[in-house]
């Protein structure tokens, strides 16, 4: 398992990461969001070791009742070893074969010879790429590069995982390949880390999610427990005639955050069941009449834009 | 140091500059192209001499033959230093003075009464450096002009002196070039092959550099700091594969060199040996102080370049440092590329022994030695900040 606990990293005067924790068990996949600037890569380059944090630590164990290591501590080689980091980059050499790549990165993890061979055939055959074995990257689509780019994370075996952004400019048929293999790794016990600015990815993937912003967790729970956390989960879309008195409305039981654009009008509610005959019925009493309506649920990005805001960053 | 680890990176690093075929092309060709165009142009022919340094042995210790000595001292365009035979020689194979010119016994009786046309010329004899040939007829004309001047001196002394039918140069001279052992004949192709060599194969080292820099755009970098590996192995094997390279480059251009172009490694082999390891490690050192200085690949490419082009230059693997003025050649001893072209020139067509590469391998080393040490605490170990 992955845990940081009380995070802490400043780059002169700027806070990047503040006392930040949360930790990532054998066999789930925590899906780490935040808006740019958040301090997400800072974080993630703590968690590989390739920062060293102003305080706080990162602790890897087994999650087996072995206790944790300090991974900046004497047995830090030792310890990343139990990693497998997934650059945003294809961080690969195009113009090494598929087969070299694995061999140099598995290599570099103290792997040799047939132990080695039987790893590069394993890791290529996990992500379908075994027929392409002795061909150069250079030559693969965007997908494949991927995919070995995955493999190389995977090939040392470790039990911790990071992947940061893995399907940035990849095809649906690939993205679906990749995340059938993460399924794959949470079944055999692998403790992943995702980030991602894709919010459907995290819904789908993601047994636990943290949103972290200006440094620090914002939110960690599970899709379900965030939901919680917005005033209203369903909503009601409206198209209708004459300016809605918003004040009046927002009065109504169960009725939250009226919003008016021209004839579109948008309602959140409590609850969809019970709230939408009342909303309904307020309109017709005051005269409005509805000329469609549709009903929706709040999603990960409702979640995640309540939490962060709607202003841009950059 | 994880040694598994280092060699799969040294065996990366290899695999990926030799299946770089434009690269590979462009080391090995263009130094070979260039080097037989420049040995071409400076055959023994050209020279524009400063001060010319000239060594003098005087065999006849005469009267006549001490004012020559005297005269040649005095002369501003001459750097004259009297040496015996052997250290004269050793001189100029060395490349320290342009011309040795030894006085023979019965100089100082015979050249007199020779200039007058009475008796048999004595010869003079005068070695001199084959790769500054052009010199050689400055030299002449210098010491003819000395010997004249003190022939005239002493005869003014002289009351009986009479006149003949007419003025000859009262000497002969036997010249001889100054080569490695004397064995073969000088190729001016040798000093052009160490010149491009040197220039080419630092230009690898920039390739090094650059391919660090691009491994930290690509995220490659991220991924190995992200292994279990140490500074040492990580800088250590780009040093091993860039000097390995390196090694190999400069192997096959001499060995171009001296198959097409007969140029032959006169002096000592272990002395080539330890000049080629000493360069090599200074091209990978140098490499990897450009990972460390530079920013980005496109802007420290072109300043690298340039920086490469102007040490070459200056170390006189363009032309021979000679015809830079005294002071240049003085400050160009601060600049590795003309120990390394030195120490070339020694081992191959100046054929001189072990014992004279060693300042070249030693300043090298230092070089390198230094550049590394800056290296490693210029480079940014840390990520870039987000």
């Amino acid at each position: 398992m992955l845990e940081a606990r009380n995070l802490g990293k400043s780059y002169g005067s700027r806070k990047v990461v503040d006392d930040l924790s949360f930790d990532v068990m054998p066999g789930e996949i925590v899906g780490l969001l935040g808006p740019n600037g958040a301090g997400k890569s800072t974080t993630v380059a703590m968690l590989c070791g390739l920062v060293a944090p102003d305080s706080g630590q990162v602790l890897v164990g087994n999650g087996h009742g072995a206790p944790l290591a300090a991974l900046g501590g004497a047995d830090a080689a030792r310890l990343k070893a139990r990693i497998g980091v997934v650059p945003q980059e294809l961080s690969i050499y195009e113009t090494l074969t598929a087969e070299a790549n694995l061999a140099l990165f598995g290599a570099l993890y103290g792997l040799a010879g047939a132990p080695l061979r039987t790893r590069v055939a394993e890791t290529l055959a996990g992500v379908g790429l075994s027929d392409r074995a002795k061909d150069k990257p250079a030559t693969f689509s965007g997908g494949m590069k991927r995919r070995l780019n995955i493999a190389a994370a995977l090939v040392h075996d470790p039990d911790t995982l990071i992947f940061d952004e893995p399907t940035v400019g990849v095809d649906p048929q690939s993205r679906n390949a990749i995340f059938d293999h993460l399924e794959a790794l949470r079944a055999r016990g692998k403790a992943i880390l995702y980030t991602t600015h894709y919010m459907e990815e995290a819904e789908r993937l993601c047994d636990r999610i943290v949103i972290m912003d200006h440094g620090k967790v914002v939110a960690s729970d599970t899709l379900q427990g965030l939901h919680c956390r917005l005033p209203a989960v369903d909503s009601l879309e409206l198209e209708i005639e004459g300016e809605a008195d918003l004040a009046s409305l927002a009065r109504e039981p169960g009725v939250e955050r009226p919003q008016q654009q021209g004839v579109l009008l948008r309602v959140g509610l409590a609850d969809l069941a019970r709230t939408a005959p009342v909303v309904l019925s307020w309109l017709a009493a005051h005269g409005h009449t509805v000329r469609r309506l549709s009903s929706g649920r709040a999603n990960l990005e409702d979640v995640f834009l309540s939490l962060t805001g709607r202003q841009l960053r950059d | 140091m994880n040694i598994t680890a280092f060699f799969a990176l040294v065996r990366k690093d290899l695999v990926l500059y030799f299946s770089n075929r434009r690269a590979l092309v462009m080391s090995i060709a263009a130094p070979i192209v260039i080097a037989a165009f420049f040995g071409s142009l400076f055959g023994p022919s050209s020279d524009k001499p400063s001060k010319i340094a000239v060594a003098l042995t005087d065999l006849d210790h005469s009267a006549l033959s001490q004012r020559v000595a005297t005269s040649m001292a005095a002369d501003d365009a001459l750097e004259m230093k009297p040496l015996d035979e052997a250290a004269a020689a050793a001189a100029v194979r060395a490349g320290k003075v342009r011309a040795a010119i030894v006085l023979p016994a019965g100089f100082g009786a015979a050249a007199p009464q020779a200039l007058l046309g009475g008796s048999t010329r004595p010869v003079v004899r005068v070695q001199y450096d084959p790769s500054q040939a052009a010199g050689l007829a400055i030299v002449r004309g210098l010491f003819a002009q000395h010997v004249m001047e003190s022939i005239g001196q002493g005869m003014a002394a002289m009351p009986g002196a009479r006149a003949s039918a007419g003025f000859t140069l009262p000497f002969e001279t036997q010249a001889t070039a100054a080569t490695a052992a004397d064995k073969h004949a000088y190729n001016s192709y040798a000093h052009s092959f160490a010149g491009m060599s040197v220039q080419f194969i630092l230009f690898m080292g920039i390739d090094i550099g650059i391919g660090v820099l691009l491994a930290r755009r690509l995220g490659l970098w991220k991924r190995l700091r992200a292994a279990p590996l140490g500074r040492a192995t990580l800088l250590g094997s780009h040093i091993a594969s860039g000097a390995l390279i390196a090694l190999v480059i400069l192997s096959i251009i001499y060995g171009a060199a001296m198959a097409i172009f007969g140029v032959r490694i006169e002096g000592s082999m272990a002395g080539f040996v330890g000049v080629a390891i000493a360069f090599a490690l200074l091209t990978s050192s140098f490499g990897l102080l450009i990972a460390a200085i530079g920013k980005t690949p496109e802007a420290t490419r072109g300043l690298a370049i340039f920086a490469t082009l102007v040490m070459v230059m200056l170390g006189g693997a363009w032309v021979p440092s000679f015809i830079f003025p005294p002071w240049l050649q003085t400050a160009s001893l601060a600049v590795p590329a003309r120990w390394a072209v030195d120490g070339l020139d020694a081992m191959t067509w100046r054929g001189l022994g072990a014992a004279e590469a060693l300042a070249p391998i030693g300043v090298m080393l230092a070089f390198a030695a230094a550049f590394a040490a800056i290296a490693i605490w210029r480079f940014d170990w840390d990520e870039p900040r987000s």
